[in-house]
Formats: structure tokens, C-alpha cells, sequence
């Protein structure tokens, strides 16, 4: 137990052996251009020291075609770095079709970790190893940052607005967690555990916690307490079956899509996105909900969109 | 072979620094050459209390629980060593000392274009620090140097206000000292000087001052906006009063990056300068070289986003400044390979300001090869924010701007001073410091890469070992800085007497007296060859 702590960094995520490839590359362009030019330094240094105090030595203007081929090599080394990086980047910017999507709040100084079943974690998150994970994030205070070493993961966490990042665990095992982004006095002690564990481990750590609502089931009940239901399934705001992942046309002529930023601004500005043909009489719920409802009731509209969900609806009228 | 010191060099009679005395002599002096010492005596102090902050943290990261300080108080710790290095020291110390006191020098002039202009510059930049220093006394300020949105303008509870405002204030010192230089390079040059004689430090100075004048108005802006939301609460930047986060970011940087560049450009001019008296050669490809240190200056301001890879900007967006960002590489890559190739069948002496620019090299260079991973989009996304970005920076701005400024400055103090410093003491300090540097930031790149984040006060134990080692490195770094400062200042006294030009070297400044008199030449000097005629006798 005393012994000393080891330094335990592995390529734990399908991103981060991609990534390693990159590094590598640039590790070797690094070592080779530092030993080249150190090399060179020492050598001329020694080589042609001063020998006599009135020295003069041949002066040389300079070298076009020397010049060109030093800018020439490292523009083309520059050319292959920015492409194979940015390939990486664009082709590992949008998850994969059926990600598992997890949602996940930050705050001063703290991670909360809600999942669609309606698991809900602090400082710690499980996953099954191989199954794609989306996570959607949120701060309800300053700018965080949800970063895992070992996946090679990382994305800010930002008040206001949902930003993304995603990845395929290959190990299973603890995996630091830590708070990228400077967020105040006890920024260092917002640091926490991936924990990867096997499917089937997985299924039953989550039949195993004492939660037997989804937060779609959570949401519904938002739905009824906070009065939503009496103008949006009585046809005096519009109605949400089918609404998600639609296409609206709003006031103003425009159209915007209904995902998680556009539901959460309804919430909170009703007046800024109106659809086209309903009456402003919205109040906001600025300052009402915590951000975890508001998740909560976009997974409730959410699915709303599937054809199980007419059922519900229909149901509550 | 070292500097020559005789004995039989004698001071001249009447100079500019014994001309007159008295505290009014100085304070209200228009000479361009007690104006940098004004500046000198300034950043030096700067320089002592952001050491004395940097020291704190290295010690409290000694143990991963932290083994001196509170979080709070160690987040103030950093917050103010960021702030008072980068616009109290690093931003001043090339151009308000050096530049301050070598551009009418070599440009050939008695002064600056703007006298009373270049004192109002110092006064404004005191009168910044003073503020910045009440922030800090009156309870510190801890949003880092960055003041990201909305931690500082909503939920800091500390001394942001008063930190902004200095930061607000030193900003138009660098613009009104930036302005001085431009016209002075311009309209001042003594007959005969044209562009393409100018020593590559005054083209380096010239590529700063330009930064100056256009980057700095943005953090004065972007300080102004930020007092606005965090006083007045106007919705700015904080999402909850209808602002966004985002916009700080992009103001901050389109700032941040190009300030990065004027910590560097001077001290790049002082190594061309450096490289060439000491081979006693032209600068390998002197064009390539002044050329690169304007582009390197056009396109720092195209290149901010790349600090904002991971904070949910747009992808593409990121790809552009990722393209940009590789872009200013080749310039610093061309100034390098030619700094090296003038080294080659040159007659080099090791005399310790030497020794800085070579170590500049060697220390710019890994700062720079960093910096690729850094413009490498996918590979950001690992390493950003942590302590590898730490590393990178110091590389660049401890490695790459302080070696420069320490150089210059030993190089040009028998001109400021007319007199010179014990050379042993001076090479063991700039290997000291060379090696100190490399054990103190050499692992925190390790740290990085390991994904230690940065501006933790605490840490998990696994972190120690490297920590440790960085640490012990600043200790030494430490020792390497002290030496000087002691033997520099007995210098000034007590060391033997300089002469005009005791390192045999071209340029202007070399041409008048040790110190000079306070109009700097007795009859403005007609130029008829380059900064570097090293080949032409005598």
C-alpha cells in the first residue's frame, strides 16, 4: 500500500490510438529537427571558434537556394501535420450513429453525471467498454472542462449552452477525470473516475441503483407540475409529438431545427425563438428550472418523437 | 577569447549619466537613455515579485497536497505571477530598456522622435502597475491572467476590477511607446541609413511596435467590457444576462496571440545581433530574416483561435486558425536555420552574451516544435490546457524572451554603463540558467502529456516525482537569475572600464562613446555600409 503511485497512462479509447499515431509523428519530426539544429550549433561553435583576436572571417551574403529549401521542407512537413491532424479532428468531430448518450452538468465545483435511464452519479461516470458514448454537456456556472487523459478527450463545458464529445472506451478499468478549464477557488478538486466496466457488470451496476424512472419518465412529470401541459397539449402552444429533430418555421419566416440548444432556449427565452402562428404568452422559466430539468424535459420531448411516445401523450390527454 | 579590457580605456568626462544629479534629473528627465533605466529599475522589481509568486507555487507543488498555501490562495499565486510577467516584465523589457535606450542610438539620432511622449509612457506604465499592485494587496485577484468570462465578471469574489484596470492603464504605455518607435525608425535615421541597413534589432522593434499599436487598444476594450458586465452588470459576456463567453475569448486572444509575438520578435532582434558580433559576421541571409520578423508580426493576428480548439467553437473555424497557426512557423523556422547557418566558418567567442543567444536558440527551438502540436487540431484536444501548454509557453517566453533580454543585456551594459561585468560569473550564470530552465519546464512537458491539468494547486500522487523535479530545477534557475543581478550591479561601480566598443563590433551605437554623452553623438554620423560590415577593415 506504501509503495510509490505510478504514472498509469494507456491508449483507453479508440480516439486515443489514432492519437497516439499523430503524436508519435511529431514526436520524431521534433526529435530530428532539435538534434539537427543543436548538432549544427555545437559543431560550428567548436569548429570555428576564435583562434586569433583580429580574426576576419569570409563573409557570406547568404543562399537563395538554401533559404528556399529550408522554407520548402518545413512547409511540406507543416502541409502533412495540418492534414493528417485535421482529418483526425473533422472525421472524430460528429459520434457515431447510436452513440449512448449521457448527459452531463458541471458546476463549481463538482460533476454531475445523469443517464438516460435515470441513473444519476456525482464525480463519476460507468460505462460498458466498446459501446459508443456521447456525452452532452451543460454548466450551470462558469466555463468547465470535461477532460480524460487516457481517452485523449476533452471539450469545454459552457454555461448557456450544450457542447459534445464522445468516445468508444477499449479497457475497462479507473480512468482519471479532471477539470480542465481554470472554474475558481476549487478548480483542482473537480477531478473524478471514469470507471469502464465489462456489458454485462455494466447492466447489472445499473439495474443494481434504486432508480426506476428514465428521465424521459422524469421529464413527463416536469411536464405536468410545471403547467406546461395546459397550453402545449391543448393546442394553445404547439404540440410536441414529432416535434424533436422537425424542422420549424418561427415568426420571423426563418426555420430553425429543434434539437437540445433550440428546446433549452424556448425554456428560457420563449419570446426569442416563437413558432410561426402561437400567440406570445410563454413565461420564461429563466432562473426556475435547474439545467438537469431542463434535460430532463428535452429527453421527455425527445421522445415524444417516436411512435411509443404518441401512445404516452395520448394517454395524459 | 573574452571581451578585451585593458586598463588603458578611460571613461569619458562628461556623460549622460553624470551630466546632472538629483532625484529631479531623473524623474523628469526627456533623455531616451535614463528613460530605459527608469523602465530597468522598474521591471526589475516586477520581475522580483512574479519570481517570488512563481516561487510559492513550485514549492507548494512539492507535495500533491499542496505543502504551503490554501487553493484560494495559490489561485492568486498564479493569477498575479501571469499577470505582473507578461505586462509588467515581459512586455516592457526588450523594447522599454533595450529598445528605449538603443534605437536613436542606432538609428543615428539624439533622441526619440517624442520625448516628453516616451517619460508620459513611463508614468502610465507605473501608474498601471501601482493599480495592479493595489489589486493585489487588497486581496489578490484569482482568475488567472486570462480573466476568462463569466468567472470574472460574475462569480470571482475578489480584486478583479482593480487588476483589469492596471492591465487597462499599461496598455496605452506600450501604444504611446510603440508610436515613438515607429516614427523614430522612420523619420530619424541618420543619412545614408536606408531600411536595408538597418541592424535586424531595429526591424524587430519595428515589427513590435506595430503589434503594440494595433493589438493592445483590443485588451483595453475587452478590459473596459469586462468592468462594464462586472460593475454594472451589463450582459456582455455571461449567458445569464444574455451574453456570451465565447466573445471574451475571441477579444482576449486576438490580443493574446500577437502579445505573445511581442515577447518574442525583440528578443529574436537581440540574437541576430548577438550571432553577428560574435562570429563576427553578417547575418546569414539578412532579407529572409527582417522579412520574416514582418510576417511573423502580420500573421499573429490571424492565428487566435487556436486557443479556443476545445471551448465549442466551430470546427471549420478551428481548421482555418489550425492552417494559420502552421503558417507562422516557417518564419520563426527560417530565422532559426539562418542564425545556425551564420555561425558557419565564422570566428565565434563564447563571452556570456553568447552564451544567451545560443541558448535562446536551442530553447526557442523546442518552444517552437512544441508549438506544432499545439496547431495540430487533434492533438490540442489532448494536451490543451494542460501542463504541456505550461511547458510550451515558458519555452517560448521564459526560454525564448528572457534569454533574449538577459543577452542584450549583457551585451549592450559596458554601452550603458561604461563598464564591464566579471565574465566567469556571467557564463556560469547563463549556463545555470540554461540548465535550470530546461529541469524545471522539460518535465512539466512530460506532466502534459501525462494530462496533468494546469493551475491545479493540488494534484494526484502520482504527479509528485515530476513535480518534484520541476521544482528543484526552479531552484537552480533561481540561483542563475540572483547571480547577475549581484554582479551587475557592482559592475556599475566597481567594474573596469569598458571602452566604445569592447566586443569589436559594428553599429552605431558602437561608435560614440562609453556611456554616451546625452546627445549621443557629437556630430550625427553619415552611414555609408550595412549594420554588419564585419569583412570591411578597421
Amino acid at each position: 500500500m506504501q509503495s510509490e503511485p505510478t504514472i498509469h497512462f494507456t491508449d483507453a479509447s479508440s480516439w486515443a490510438t489514432q492519437w497516439q499515431h499523430l503524436f508519435n509523428f511529431l514526436m520524431g519530426v521534433s526529435i530530428f529537427f532539435s538534434v539537427l539544429i543543436f548538432g549544427l550549433i555545437f559543431y560550428f561553435a567548436i569548429k570555428y571558434r576564435r583562434r586569433s583576436k583580429d580574426e576576419v572571417p569570409p563573409q557570406i551574403e547568404g543562399n537563395l537556394a538554401l533559404e528556399i529549401t529550408w522554407t520548402a521542407i518545413p512547409t511540406a512537413l507543416c502541409v502533412v501535420m495540418f492534414v493528417w491532424a485535421s482529418g483526425l479532428y473533422f472525421r472524430n468531430a460528429v459520434p457515431p450513429k447510436g452513440s449512448t448518450e449521457i448527459f452531463v452538468i458541471g458546476r463549481q465545483w463538482m460533476w454531475k453525471v445523469q443517464h438516460s435511464e435515470g441513473v444519476q452519479e456525482i464525480n463519476e461516470l460507468h460505462v460498458p467498454v466498446g459501446v459508443p458514448i456521447k456525452l452532452t454537456m451543460t454548466s450551470q456556472d462558469v466555463i468547465h472542462d470535461f477532460a480524460v487523459p487516457e481517452f485523449r478527450i476533452k471539450e469545454d463545458v459552457l454555461p448557456g449552452r450544450y457542447t459534445s464529445e464522445w468516445f468508444t472506451a477499449t479497457k475497462t478499468g479507473r480512468f482519471h477525470l479532471f477539470c480542465d478549464q481554470y472554474c475558481g477557488t476549487l478548480h483542482s478538486a473537480m477531478v473524478g473516475w471514469i470507471i469502464v466496466m465489462e456489458p454485462t457488470d455494466y447492466a447489472r451496476w445499473l439495474s443494481g441503483n434504486p432508480v426506476n424512472k428514465s428521465i424521459a419518465d422524469m421529464g413527463a412529470e416536469l411536464y405536468v407540475r410545471y403547467g406546461c401541459n395546459t397550453c402545449h397539449s391543448t393546442g394553445l402552444g404547439p404540440p410536441f409529438v414529432g416535434l424533436y429533430g422537425s424542422v420549424v418555421k418561427l415568426t420571423g419566416g426563418q426555420t430553425v431545427k429543434a434539437d437540445d440548444a433550440y428546446i433549452r432556449d424556448c425554456i428560457l427565452s420563449p419570446s426569442s425563438q416563437r413558432v410561426a402562428g402561437y400567440p406570445p404568452i410563454m413565461p420564461t422559466f429563466q432562473g426556475q428550472l435547474e439545467e438537469e430539468q431542463i434535460l430532463q424535459l428535452t429527453a421527455y420531448i425527445k421522445s415524444l418523437s417516436k411512435a411509443e411516445g404518441q401512445g404516452k401523450e395520448a394517454a395524459k390527454q | 577569447m573574452s571581451a578585451e579590457v585593458t586598463g588603458i580605456e578611460t571613461m569619458p568626462p562628461v556623460h549622460y549619466l553624470n551630466v546632472n544629479y538629483g532625484w529631479r534629473s531623473w524623474l523628469f528627465t526627456v533623455d531616451h537613455k535614463r528613460i530605459a533605466w527608469l523602465y530597468l529599475i522598474a521591471i526589475t522589481f516586477f520581475f522580483i515579485v512574479g519570481g517570488l509568486a512563481a516561487t510559492l507555487m513550485r514549492l507548494n507543488l512539492i507535495e500533491p497536497q499542496g505543502a504551503l498555501v490554501e487553493p484560494s490562495t495559490y489561485n492568486r499565486l498564479f493569477t498575479i505571477h501571469g499577470l505582473i510577467m507578461i505586462f509588467f516584465f515581459l512586455a516592457p523589457s526588450i523594447p522599454a530598456v533595450l529598445g528605449n535606450f538603443l534605437i536613436p542610438l542606432m538609428v543615428g539620432a539624439r533622441d526619440v522622435a517624442f520625448p516628453r511622449l516616451n517619460l508620459l509612457s513611463w508614468y502610465i506604465f507605473m501608474l498601471g502597475g501601482a493599480v495592479l499592485l493595489y489589486s493585489t494587496l487588497s486581496g489578490g485577484v484569482d482568475t488567472g491572467w486570462t480573466f476568462y468570462t463569466p468567472l470574472s465578471t460574475t462569480y470571482a469574489n475578489s480584486s478583479v476590477m482593480s487588476a483589469a484596470m492596471g492591465v487597462f492603464i499599461s496598455g496605452f504605455s506600450s501604444i504611446l511607446t510603440g508610436l515613438n518607435f515607429i516614427v523614430t525608425i522612420h523619420k530619424m535615421r541618420a543619412p545614408g541609413l536606408t531600411w536595408f541597413r538597418l541592424p535586424l534589432f531595429l526591424w524587430s522593434m519595428y515589427a513590435t511596435s506595430i503589434i503594440f499599436i494595433l493589438a493592445m487598444p483590443v485588451i483595453a476594450i475587452t478590459m473596459v467590457l469586462l468592468m462594464l458586465e462586472r460593475f454594472l452588470h451589463v450582459g456582455i459576456f455571461d449567458p445569464a444576462l444574455g451574453g456570451d463567453p465565447i466573445l471574451f475569448q475571441h477579444l482576449f486572444w486576438f490580443f493574446g496571440h500577437p502579445e505573445v509575438y511581442v515577447l518574442v520578435l525583440p528578443a529574436m532582434g537581440v540574437v541576430s545581433e548577438l550571432i553577428a558580433t560574435f562570429s563576427r559576421k553578417r547575418i546569414f541571409g539578412y532579407s529572409f530574416v527582417a522579412f520574416s520578423s514582418v510576417a511573423i508580426a502580420a500573421l499573429s493576428f490571424l492565428v487566435w483561435g487556436h486557443h479556443m480548439f476545445v471551448s465549442g467553437q466551430s470546427i471549420y473555424t478551428g481548421l482555418v486558425f489550425s492552417a494559420f497557426s502552421f503558417l507562422v512557423a516557417i518564419p520563426s523556422a527560417i530565422k532559426v536555420f539562418n542564425w545556425t547557418a551564420t555561425l558557419y566558418k565564422g570566428s565565434i567567442s563564447y563571452d556570456a552574451p553568447m552564451l544567451y543567444a545560443l541558448g535562446f536558440i536551442g530553447l526557442f527551438t523546442m518552444g517552437g516544435l512544441t508549438g506544432l502540436f499545439l496547431a495540430s487540431t487533434a492533438i490540442d484536444v489532448h494536451v490543451h490546457d494542460t501542463y504541456f501548454i505550461v511547458a510550451h509557453f515558458h519555452y517560448i517566453m521564459v526560454g525564448g524572451a528572457v534569454m533574449g533580454y538577459l543577452g542584450g543585456i549583457h551585451y549592450w551594459w559596458p554601452k550603458m554603463t561604461g563598464r564591464m561585468y566579471p565574465q566567469t560569473w556571467a557564463r556560469l550564470s547563463a549556463a545555470l540558467i540554461f540548465v535550470g530552465f530546461n529541469l524545471t519546464f522539460g518535465p512539466q512537458f512530460l506532466l502534459g502529456y501525462y494530462g496533468m491539468p494546469r493551475r491545479y494547486a493540488v494534484y494526484p500522487p502520482e504527479f509528485q516525482v515530476l513535480n518534484v523535479m520541476s521544482s528543484a530545477g526552479a531552484s537552480i534557475l533561481a540561483v542563475g537569475y540572483v547571480i547577475p543581478l549581484v554582479y551587475l550591479i557592482w559592475s556599475a561601480r566597481y567594474g573596469p572600464i569598458a571602452g566604445p566598443n569592447p566586443w569589436g563590433a559594428k553599429g552605431l551605437e558602437w561608435t560614440t562613446a562609453s556611456p554616451p554623452p546625452t546627445e549621443n553623438f557629437k556630430v550625427i554620423p553619415i552611414v555609408t555600409e550595412e549594420a554588419y560590415a564585419y569583412g570591411a577593415k578597421g
